[in-house]
């Protein structure tokens, strides 16, 4: 007998302490992205919320149009487009309810919106003023978030607080399909399944991390199958289906809320724009691409289901529009107004009482402004 | 009056008793980390929290420091204290985008708005043997960023009260615990604590007016014992614990110098882009005119923290000191 073949004899038992939780079947994705535009599901939809999504999805695309252009008249940095996703950032607002949490990524100004905030305070910091134009713990919304999905883990942190508070609380956290491969992604679901933190995940999956394509990104079945390994459910759904965005989160949101844990929403989109307005998209996807899902816009989804049900006229159409248009034009015009901002805010914030080192430095800018106005006189 | 009874405690005691006390006296103050629990730590310093507060105040958490410092963000915006041990100075590298782009910043983005009270414990340096990754001395890359306070306590006393006053601190505080010191013992009142300590204050250990050793955390006591041993050379030192590298106590350290006409900054990091560098500038560009010699630094050499077999050649210690104080150029005086 070979050394092997004894070796194969040997049968060891598992450790006493494994065995597996659960049946990770109920964990698992569907197939198929869930879909309620289209289908008989949408019957059941209710259409007081239909109605709603479909003016903040106008209004969110008209916000996107904006802002773009502003960029154009060098008012705004830079700006993430979410145009095409429309359906997640709107889905993702109005899913929660006030007290509860929204932690968005940097292209996530949108749902912030959507969610009551100032569309000139959550432009702060696209446009060079202070980072975070708002107080987050108003509509707790968390700061814009620039690095990627290192947000997440605030997320689970602040639900799992609540929830030792004893407070009725649920955290939503939106990160793309880029920042999917990111550490901090990692972490914050392990955390929260381990934890039963009430939060629930959603996966903006654009196509794109920049230029770099999701097969090129993971080789994951998708992105939703990542949650299996942490213990906790993945849902797939169509992420131009404002309707399905809508009630996939509103189950995860409630599944949180009723003590059972954290969820993992991929929601399957395109980012219709460029990356930024800095980046040139012609140099890593063709035009037939960007056309095939310009056929599967989110405000035509909703909009050809509203009128088909006979649920929207021409006359609401046009009123979404122009409310739109109003904030549009509102947002334009104190976009251009330049902001007043105070030099000596720089040292105000970074300690709760400036350092020694601080106020010296404070003392210096105060004399160097003063010499600079004694000069303009 | 009453007499205070002082009994022999470590360092080690003292911080427990600190975040007990800060426990007891604040619910909303949360010890997290990995093995903090039901073990206590590895290094014991919180021992016995989770048994007298519950799981949930004195939490083990998956093993993942960026997740543990982001979680506690998370925990500090929604009005938590969290308290964050990092087992070893090493470990807290993967930590280091949470602790920079985020725990150092959240005031400032915020305009005020959403301050995080969050202290993190980073029990660092070399001197107990450790393995590699066991042993490094990170301060420099916390001075280095604006938003952190950054502490490291070297006697018990001093463990307790800027302990105290880390948590109670509405900023995120560095807490740099001196491994080696853990077990050191001091004559202290464990049944009635010193009081908190202010975090930005350095304070003269010994006093001296030959030349002044600016030192901190772990190279204190190694410090002191240089300032006893140079006394057969004739030479009276000054010893500054600096207690807090951010705030910076210039105040105390430039009287120290003024007096003296003499300075030596002795730390356990590299020297290059070290602290030394900063604490040797601010002193020249105050005391220029006092000075009879430039500021020197010992330092640990420029090299990644050694195999503990070699580290005593690398740590400075009383004859590398006492060397630097001769090249003070004592002749001058006379």
């Amino acid at each position: 007998m070979t050394v092997m073949e004894q070796r194969g004899a040997y049968r060891p038992s598992p450790p006493p302490a494994w065995q597996p939780r659960t049946d990770p079947a109920p964990l698992l994705p569907d197939a198929e992205p869930y879909r309620v535009l289209g289908t008989e599901t949408a019957a059941k939809a209710d259409p007081g919320l239909l109605r709603r999504l479909y003016a903040e999805l106008v209004r969110g695309r008209r916000y996107n149009t904006q802002a773009t252009a502003l960029t154009k008249q060098g008012r705004l940095a830079v700006y993430p487009s979410s145009t095409g996703q429309e359906a997640c950032e709107v889905a993702a607002a109005l899913v929660l309810e006030d007290r509860d949490w929204l932690f968005p990524s940097y292209r996530d100004t949108l749902a912030a919106v959507a969610r009551g905030l100032d569309p000139v305070q959550a432009l702060t910091l696209l446009r060079g003023d202070w980072h975070t134009g708002y107080d987050p713990r108003e509509h707790r919304v968390a700061p814009l978030c620039t690095p990627l999905a290192t947000q997440l883990p605030h997320a689970v942190g602040l639900a799992h607080a609540a929830r030792l508070k004893g407070d009725d609380v649920v955290a939503l956290a939106m990160v793309g399909d880029g920042g999917s491969s990111e550490g901090d992604f990692h972490e914050a679901l392990n955390f929260a399944a381990v934890w039963q933190a009430p939060v629930v995940f959603l996966v903006q999956n654009n196509g794109f991390a920049i230029s770099v394509p999701l097969a090129k990104q993971t080789a994951a079945p998708s992105l939703a199958h990542k949650a299996v390994g942490y213990g906790m459910p993945g849902r797939l759904v169509d992420g131009n289906d404002a309707a399905a965005v809508h009630e996939v989160l509103a189950a995860a949101v409630r599944r949180a809320r009723e003590g059972g844990g954290p969820t993992l929403v991929e929601a399957i989109t395109y980012r219709v724009e460029a990356h930024t307005n800095a980046d040139d998209a012609t140099r890593y996807r063709g035009d037939a691409e960007v056309e095939t899902w310009r056929q599967h816009d989110p405000i035509a989804l909703l909009e050809h289901e509203l009128t088909t049900r006979g649920l929207l006229d021409d006359d609401a159409i046009q009123a979404a529009r122009d409310a739109a248009e109003t904030m549009a034009a509102d947002l334009r015009e104190r976009m251009n107004q330049d902001p007043e901002l105070d030099p000596m805010d720089l040292f105000a914030h970074v300690y709760a009482e400036p350092t020694p080192q601080l106020r010296e430095q404070q003392a210096q800018l105060r004399a160097e402004l003063a010499a600079e106005q004694e000069g303009a006189h | 009056m009453t007499t205070v009874a002082l009994k022999p405690a470590t360092m080690a005691q003292a911080l427990t008793r600190a975040m007990r006390d800060a426990m007891a006296a604040d619910p909303t103050v949360h010890v997290m980390g990995e093995d903090v629990g039901t073990l206590g730590g590895v290094f014991r310093v919180t021992d016995g929290l989770a048994k007298e507060f519950g799981e949930d105040r004195c939490t083990d958490t998956p093993l993942a420091e960026a997740g543990i410092l982001g979680t506690a963000v998370g925990m500090a915006m929604y009005g938590l204290r969290p308290v964050v041990e990092m087992q070893f100075d090493a470990f807290a590298y993967p930590a280091f985008e949470q602790l920079i782009s985020h725990v150092a910043r959240m005031r400032n983005r915020t305009r005020g708005a959403m301050p995080l009270p969050i202290t993190v414990r980073v029990p660092y340096g070399g001197g107990i043997g450790g393995v590699e990754h066991h042993s490094d001395s990170s301060e420099a890359y916390y001075m280095a960023t604006p938003g952190l306070h950054v502490v490291t306590p070297a006697t018990v006393a001093d463990a307790y009260g800027l302990l105290r006053a880390a948590i109670a601190s509405d900023d995120p505080v560095v807490f740099l615990e001196p491994k080696r010191l853990y077990w050191s013992k001091d004559s202290w009142n464990p049944d009635r604590p010193t009081d908190v300590e202010p975090i930005g204050r350095a304070v003269v250990r010994r006093s001296g007016r030959s030349a002044t050793l600016i030192t901190y955390g772990p190279s204190v006591p190694v410090c002191l014992e240089a300032a006893e041993a140079a006394q057969a050379e004739g030479w009276d030192l000054e010893v500054v614990d600096l207690r807090s590298l951010v705030p910076f106590d210039d105040e105390t350290v430039c009287a120290s110098v003024r007096r003296t006409g003499r300075a030596v900054v002795v730390h356990e990091s590299g020297g290059y882009g070290g602290p030394g560098g900063e604490i040797a500038a601010r002193v020249t560009e105050r005391c220029f005119h006092h000075l009879e010699a430039p500021v020197l630094r010992v330092a640990g050499f420029d090299i990644p923290y050694p195999p503990p077999m070699l580290e005593r050649h690398h740590l400075p210690g009383v004859d590398r000191i006492l060397d630097a104080v001769g090249r003070l150029q004592w002749e001058a005086e006379g």
